[in-house]
């Protein structure tokens, strides 16, 4: 009974409260690093140095009006965001945030399943997301937001080859499907997969910043073309989610990679003895830190970076990017025959 | 609706949308009405007027020296270059012999404007193509710019900072080694926004062969100033009809050879190094004397008319002044603006191209729509 309900349950509340948590200072975070990278300063008035602006912009969207545009499709107009949202979320179910760990003499793992399918999941989760931004585009009954949710379809769905592709050489060289043996393969191998398969990190990677549509592959919020791309009609709480959904989606490519590519909660050179005063910090805080990282990375790209235009990130994605995940999965295969036989 | 028999199943349907007057990336009030098919640009209609104030009926009831803070609301990020432009059309049709030292100075503040300028340009192109922070770099040293316009006339944004016949006042003490020392912060700053851009494989892509405008196409259809220049025709007015101090001090006219937006980027970038050279001559070789020449107390020229133009950073901004010989104020002024010429080329260039391709053009030819519409 406990096992089954009680645990779970509790882990989920702690998993979405401390993801919810997060994306709100993922948020500020972003603000400071680019005011930082830009020789500003951020928010600096809502508490020391700006650290309760989160709290204030979820108050501030909380009491705006949420506008419902006149002929919108109110239905879909309402259920968009959530549908943007809700996959973003439940992607965390299968990621695991630490090893087993024993709390009040009963062994707890930190992780809230392991599904044997792990990855599949996260793969089908994350496609789901999608619609809601067609759905918000179309329902809105507007152009811009037309034209924004036209090129996110497109370039989401292209981007998720590339993406899905290299999962399938993590996959040969791990093994499994399941986010926690993918760790363990780590341990077994030595060394992280980030550098087994640096080519399906370096696509991962691309992959991810398009899929999560962060510059410069931002295009179907491109504010400088499109307004506000598929949610420009979107206010309150409604636009909130979109926004929920977009950071919260950034920690879900970033703890992925994390697992697949960096050892997951593992501390570094997991085999190697002479290190082993690093696995005095707790599973969860390296998995934590590697997390942020990968994050930071996403903020200092946006911060760096222009903007690709709609077809050149097409041709990049089709031309380039799928050919080379293709290409490396065989590689793979060939050199994992080659070293079985 | 006629179906093409050729094509019985798939009926295409051209989309129009609005583009402005408030959108983020059109530089003010400028409102572009987009023909697209599917994201292909397959016209373009400039609609302006959004910004009209009439200056140039107001110059009519005002007198010859109030003229100068009206021309300051012209182009609003190169106000000093309107200044400097009619406060010369004026002493043109008077004859009045501006002391040497005031055309120096002149030349200090007109380059200090068309670097302020070249920044803005820059910064904003580059956020609309989604560098923000080549921007925000951008808008830091323009910052230094206007501290040394403060310190000179007392304004940031519209300085009124000529007069006819010379300047308000002399430059003031200490002011000169601080034009000098931005220029080496300059010159380091520069190299910074080359870092990030120039050879980036994103800005390439997003600026090779975009907005491609031959050399004759261009001068034929009035570009001018660095938007013609990209296109290889080397007219500038600094060099083909020296005015201030121009004359006395060499430096260069840059070119490009495409006609792309790289190439107008490029001249632009390089437009600002020869402003700072331009800068450290004329701050170097600044001759003593008086700023301001002897001119009556009551502005009141001949009767007679005259066109005298100048290279504003956007290109030949000239004043047409007529006056009737009787009056305070001109019978009538006109004013060439170099953004209304430059804009008369954006649907030529935008047509074949992508919606995100319409945002870097318009960032391009460098427009202000306070000039435009005046």
């Amino acid at each position: 009974m406990i096992d089954l309900i009680v645990l779970p349950l509790i882990k989920i509340v702690f998993v979405l409260t401390g993801v919810l948590i997060t994306v709100m200072y993922l948020v500020l975070l972003e603000r400071k690093v680019q005011a930082w990278v830009q020789a500003r300063l951020g928010p600096m008035r809502v508490g020391p140095h700006g650290v309760l602006q989160p709290v204030a912009d979820v108050l501030k969207l909380f009491i705006k009006e949420d506008v419902t545009p006149v002929r919108v499709d109110k239905w879909v107009f309402t259920l968009a965001p959530i549908i943007v949202l809700v996959p973003a979320l439940i992607a965390f179910a299968v990621i695991p945030f630490g090893p087993e760990v024993s709390l009040f003499g009963r062994p707890v793992p930190l992780y809230i399943t392991d599904l044997n399918v792990g990855l599949l999941y996260i793969v089908s989760v994350a496609a789901i997301g999608v619609y809601g931004i067609i759905l918000g585009g179309w329902s809105s009954n507007s152009k811009y937001p037309l034209l924004g949710s036209l090129r996110s379809s497109a370039q989401l769905i292209s981007y998720e080859l590339a993406v899905t592709l290299t999962f399938v050489s993590v996959i040969l060289a791990s093994g499994s499907l399941s986010m926690v043996q993918i760790v363990e393969a780590q341990r077994a191998n030595g060394v992280w997969f980030a550098f087994v398969q640096p080519i399906a990190l370096f696509i991962y990677g691309v992959g991810a910043l398009a899929e999560t549509n962060r510059n410069p592959f931002d295009l179907p919020e491109a504010e400088s073309e499109l307004v506000a791309g598929f949610h420009t009609e979107y206010s309150g709480m409604r636009f909130a989610l979109f926004f929920l959904a977009e950071y919260t989606n950034m920690i879900v490519v970033s703890a992925v990679a994390t697992t697949l590519f960096f050892g997951g909660w593992m501390r570094p050179f997991p085999n190697v003895e002479a290190l082993a005063v690093l696995g005095v910090v707790p599973g969860w805080i390296w998995f934590t830190l590697k997390t942020f990282t990968l994050l930071y990375v996403f903020l200092w790209i946006r911060a760096t970076l222009p903007r690709y235009r709609y077809d050149q990130l097409m041709r990049l994605g089709w031309k380039w990017l799928i050919p080379l995940a293709i290409a490396n999965i065989v590689a793979t295969a060939a050199v994992k025959v080659v070293l079985g036989s | 609706m006629e179906r093409d028999p050729a094509r019985p199943m798939f009926d295409t349907n051209e989309l129009v949308i609005n583009m402005g007057p408030q959108h983020p990336a059109t530089h003010g009030v400028l409102r572009v009405v987009l023909k697209l098919d599917g994201e292909k640009v397959v016209d373009a209609d400039v609609v302006i007027g959004y910004l009209h104030r009439g200056v140039e009926k107001l110059t009519e009831n005002r007198d010859w020296t109030q003229i100068v803070l009206l021309t300051d609301r012209l182009d609003y990020v190169a106000s000093a270059a309107a200044n400097l432009a009619y406060v010369e059309t004026v002493e043109k049709l008077m004859s009045i012999e501006v002391p040497r030292r005031a055309r120096y100075v002149r030349t200090i503040l007109a380059e200090l404007q068309r670097l302020a300028s070249h920044l803005v340009w820059l910064g904003s192109h580059a956020m609309d193509i989604g560098a923000i922070t080549v921007f925000l770099y951008c808008l830091r040293e323009r910052e230094l710019i206007l501290d040394l316009f403060e310190e000179f006339c007392g304004a940031r944004l519209t300085y009124n900072s000529m007069r006819i016949g010379g300047l308000p006042q002399d430059v003031p003490s200490g002011w000169l080694p601080k034009v000098l020392r931005f220029c080496d912060v300059q010159a380091e700053k520069i190299e910074e926004y080359e870092t990030l851009l120039t050879q980036n494989r994103i800005w390439l892509q997003r600026t090779r062969g975009i907005g491609v405008i031959s050399g004759e196409a261009a001068a034929a259809v009035g570009l001018c100033g660095p938007s013609l220049r990209g296109s290889g025709v080397g007219r500038d007015v600094r060099k083909d009809e020296p005015y201030a101090a121009y004359a006395e001090i060499p430096f260069d006219v840059p070119v490009g050879t495409g006609g792309d937006t790289y190439d107008r980027y490029l001249v632009r970038l390089e437009e600002m190094r020869q402003s700072m050279r331009i800068l450290r001559q004329a701050v170097e070789g600044l001759p003593e004397g008086p700023v301001m020449a002897k001119v009556p107390r009551l502005i009141k020229p001949p009767a007679g008319e005259t066109y005298h133009a100048n290279e504003s950073p956007k290109g030949e901004i000239g004043f047409f002044i007529a006056s009737d010989g009787k009056s305070t104020s001109p019978y009538r002024l006109r004013v060439r603006p170099p953004s209304f010429c430059n804009l008369q080329a954006l649907p030529q260039l935008v047509r074949g191209h992508l919606v995100a391709d319409v945002i870097a053009i318009i960032g391009t030819i460098d427009i202000v729509l306070g000039e435009v519409d005046r």
